[in-house]
């Protein structure tokens, strides 16, 4: 009797999981929207910059009179361990996730802790690839880590062009970067850096006496600021907007390439706002929201509908280096332990 | 259990003595208090991974550089501050309790109020001043002298150093003044009389009469230096070094590894006990010598053609806590970039309304924080109040022994109580993580000591004899308490609710620990704030915390002397 009760459980967790990935795939509908609205709240775990998640939930209100969105801001990294710190608590606090660490999605999706929920319309016009088939992520945004400089500081031709050229000893003090054991961006861009161009060059960039701050949207302030003329790596997006509000810093796409770092976002299994949290996360793949993203945020974007403001490279036009997110989940304990020892923090 | 009083001859109307299970409960409550965390923290430090027992965790702290190194960093660091902190607050402190120097009353109220200041928005405003290229104070140098290097940098050892001193020594000195004042002025005239010239008898009278407070001024900055967390993490990580307190953090990013954690937080621990030993010892055997002669009032020395001098000092000294970093965060607030030199032109309104219309962490985060520092002032001074009410009324062992416990949380840094709390409520039985409960529980222990102190003092100041005197009056024990007591206490536990609040609005090395997404207080807001390089959004929410808390303790102090008439005439 015991291995019958056992045996229709199974079936029935089967029949559950196999409906669930059927129908992951879902529009924004009325339903959703009433059902949504008597929640009234949903909490986003993102590590966007501040500003730029504060304005896509705005958008989002405005949208959604009713709804509110509680944004929680920090490093992927540090985001991570929280979630992960919260879930061992069960704590079931965050709806919807975004991270610059495409890995992460890959932990949790393995984990169990992410809700199949395929937007209609990233299946209908995203890239084939770029999304889980299942439904369990999404990118929700793109972007670049690159090196910048101080245009008042540094003379265009005196700039770096690429990695390699950052050893040279004239830079030595006259660089920051930001760290992969808090932002999602950077251990992303560590791997790729580590992968392509070597990891003897981060280890002789650590003789150089880098400025050491924590988020990739940091070290574009430093540079405007003038504390240190060049970034080693930090937010494409960030550069933009600096740019946009007239600050001296200007873009170097590396020779040897440019990590490529790709934002998924996911809904949360144990959501405690499941259906305002997928309100929340199909609007943000919608075209309205990728072009908030783009323009005001300095995103990247897959949405093929969504138009370039006029002045950004392309990203056609620029090498990237490949992103690898399951080979980050399985090197990210080692990344972050050579890390230290070169880097000391 | 005997106790006091002869319940045979108590008046009608009075309850029963319910001191021995009281004391029983509260001695109960403040082991487990202390305990709970430390015991977590000791079978974490000697297991492995599995759970299985071992030595391996400080084995690898001893081998293992990235750890020992940050010892070392941690040791080198809180010897320096200790020294600093004594070389600079020793002649303050001097000047301003036992000279004419102008103005040494306010000097004195300012030198206090610098403690209100959270050091860890000390130092985002020290990031603003003195940041080697961009910082306000470097760039005036560059363009006055016109070098190229920076004056300082703050983002070195040395610049950690100058900081954390700045927020220490204002300690060291509050406890000497206070020393100082104390000192008869009867050994210092017979020393002048007999021909002594000024500098002998302060070196030879003054300095070593002052000296047991100098050292244990001296052991707390010491203790402070090695616990801080918020300091080094804003200024040692961009510098490349690690201090242990912002390695034992690190150890919790993912994969966490708590065992080591629990083994790195251990040293602190007995540095911390050692330390307060020795200071006990210190100040037990040499203080109250010169405390209990209460000979002449001590009386100023004329400084003459150096008063001014001396003043230019005092002031020089106060900019560095307060005048200078105010003034960055009250730029950073106004300007859109807040190192920038001044110009009408980068004047903005930007931050604020990012803060209170935009961020949607704000409202929450100072909701949680006034609420947690209400509830913990508020539980703690009760909790201090019955706790000190028994030990100076009781002198038996039971007594002694609730003392130790309630001044034990002292030896425990806030972030080892952060890793103890968080071993202890992550994981069932009881949950409290994310909670404001395990935040209530942190601040309760870390802020008891103060409020016991000040209590205990306050009790020490008023004789039995008046509640006596109502106990033959026919008063019963609850009714002495409420209209003898009560009234002659309320300056002492106005005095503790304050020191309580302030400490935890300020307190951030355990609320970093302990807050989750939904209990954010405002020190870690600013924290995560102060990590992706958001100034002056820090800038706003700092100010207007500080103005906060400044109403509340004005309006406590208000309420505490309007109500029930003047404060020590019994009613």
């Amino acid at each position: 009797m015991k291995t019958t009760m056992i045996a229709a459980l199974a079936a029935a967790t089967l029949a559950a999981g196999a409906a669930s990935a059927q129908d992951a795939t879902y529009a924004i509908t009325p339903e959703l929207e009433a059902a949504a609205r008597r929640e009234g709240k949903l909490v986003y775990y993102t590590s966007i910059d501040v500003k730029v998640a504060e304005d896509l939930a705005k958008a989002f209100e405005r949208r959604f009179p009713g709804i509110k969105v509680h944004v929680e801001r920090n490093g992927a990294e540090r985001q991570f361990s929280k979630i992960g710190q919260e879930y061992a608590s069960r704590i079931f606090n965050v709806d919807t996730v975004n991270s610059s660490d495409a890995a992460h999605f890959v932990y949790w999706k393995r984990e169990g802790w992410l809700a199949p929920a395929l937007p209609e319309e990233v299946k209908r016009l995203y890239p084939a690839g770029s999304f889980d088939p299942e439904g369990f992520h999404a990118p929700m945004r793109a972007s670049m880590s690159v090196i910048a400089y101080n245009t008042t500081l540094v003379q265009a031709a005196d700039a770096p062009r690429g990695f390699r050229d950052l050893l040279d000893p004239k830079w030595r003090g006259k660089l920051v970067k930001a760290h992969p054991g808090y932002s999602g961006t950077i251990l992303t861009a560590t791997f790729q850096i580590g992968r392509d161009v070597g990891w003897d060059f981060l280890e002789k960039l650590a003789g150089q006496q880098v400025m050491q701050v924590q988020s990739s949207t940091e070290p574009p302030r430093k540079v405007v600021a003038g504390e240190r003329p060049v970034m080693v790596d930090g937010n494409e997006y960030n550069v933009f907007l600096e740019q946009a509000r007239g600050a001296p810093i200007a873009i170097v796409y590396p020779a040897e390439g440019t990590p490529l770092i790709i934002g998924p976002s996911g809904v949360m299994k144990n959501a405690r706002n499941p259906n305002a949290a997928r309100l929340f996360h199909a609007w943000s793949f919608s075209l309205e929201a990728q072009q908030l993203a783009v323009d005001a945020g300095g995103l990247r974007s897959l949405h093929p509908g969504v138009k370039e403001p006029a002045g950004r490279k392309p990203m056609s036009e620029i090498k990237l280096m490949k992103d690898d997110p399951v080979a980050v989940d399985k090197e990210v304990e080692q990344i972050k332990a050579r890390y230290l020892r070169h880097f000391r923090t | 259990m005997a106790t006091t009083g002869g319940g045979a001859a108590r008046p009608s109307g009075s309850g029963p003595d319910l001191s021995g299970p009281v004391l029983a409960a509260a001695a109960i409550f403040l082991a487990g208090l202390v305990c709970l965390p430390i015991g977590w923290i000791a079978a974490f430090a000697f297991s492995d991974r599995g759970g299985a027992p071992t030595l391996g965790n400080f084995v690898q702290l001893a081998e293992d550089p990235t750890l020992s190194e940050p010892l070392l960093t941690t040791l080198a660091l809180s010897c320096s501050v200790a020294v600093a902190a004594a070389l600079a607050a020793a002649p303050l402190a001097w000047i301003v309790a036992r000279t004419d120097m102008p103005g040494r009353r306010i000097a004195r109220i300012l030198m206090t109020a610098s403690f209100v200041t959270p050091p860890f928005l000390g130092a985002i405003a020290w990031e603003i001043l003195a940041a080697p290229n961009s910082g306000i104070l470097n760039r005036m140098w560059r363009d006055l002298s016109g070098a190229a290097d920076p004056l300082f940098d703050i983002y070195s050892f040395g610049g950690l150093v100058f900081v954390i001193t700045c927020y220490t020594a204002p300690y060291v000195f509050v406890v000497l003044a206070n020393a100082l004042d104390r000192i008869p002025a009867d050994l210092e005239d017979a020393a002048g009389i007999l021909g002594a010239p000024r500098w002998r008898i302060v070196l030879g009278i003054t300095l070593p009469l002052a000296l047991p407070a100098l050292l244990a001024g001296v052991a707390v900055a010491f203790l402070q230096a090695m616990t801080l967390f918020g300091s080094p993490a804003i200024l040692a990580i961009p510098a490349g070094f690690h201090t242990i307190t912002t390695k034992i953090y690190s150890l919790f990013q993912f994969p966490p590894k708590p065992q080591v954690a629990a083994a790195a937080a251990l040293p602190l621990l007995l540095v911390t006990i050692a330390l307060l030993w020795l200071q006990s010892r210190i100040l037990g055997r040499r203080g109250y010598a010169v405390i209990a002669g209460k000979g002449a009032e001590p009386r100023p020395v004329r400084l003459g053609a150096w008063r001014w001098p001396a003043f230019a000092l005092v002031a020089a000294a106060l900019a560095l806590p307060l005048f200078l970093p105010y003034a960055a965060l009250l730029k950073a607030a106004f300007s859109t970039l807040p190192s920038a030199p001044f110009d009408p032109a980068n004047l903005t309104l930007a931050h604020f309304a990012f803060v209170f219309l935009e961020f949607s962490q704000t409202q929450r985060a100072f909701s949680n924080t006034f609420v947690l520092a209400l509830a913990t002032a508020t539980a703690g001074t009760a909790l201090a109040l019955v706790v000190a009410y028994l030990v100076a009324r009781r002198t038996d062992l039971a007594g002694r022994s609730l003392e130790f416990l309630a001044m034990a949380p002292i030896a425990v840094p806030g972030i080892v109580l952060g890793v103890g709390l968080f071993l202890a409520y992550t994981r069932g039985p009881v949950v409290l993580y994310g909670t404001l409960w395990i935040l209530l529980l942190a601040f309760l222990t870390i802020e008891l000591p103060a409020a016991f102190q000040q209590l205990r003092a306050s009790f020490r100041g008023l004789h039995p004899e008046l509640e006596e005197a109502s106990r033959i009056l026919g008063a019963g024990r609850i009714e002495t308490l409420r209209r003898i007591t009560a009234p002659l206490l309320r300056s002492g536990v106005i005095a503790g609710w304050c020191l309580i609040f302030v400490g935890t609005v300020r307190e951030l090395s355990a609320a970093v620990m302990l807050s989750s997404s939904a209990t954010k207080v405002l020190s870690v807001v600013i924290f995560d704030l102060n990590e992706s390089g958001n100034l002056g959004a820090i800038a706003v929410i700092g100010v207007t915390m500080l103005v906060v808390t400044f109403a509340v303790v004005a309006i406590a102090n208000w309420a505490g002397s309007a109500r029930g008439g003047p404060r020590v005439q019994p009613a």
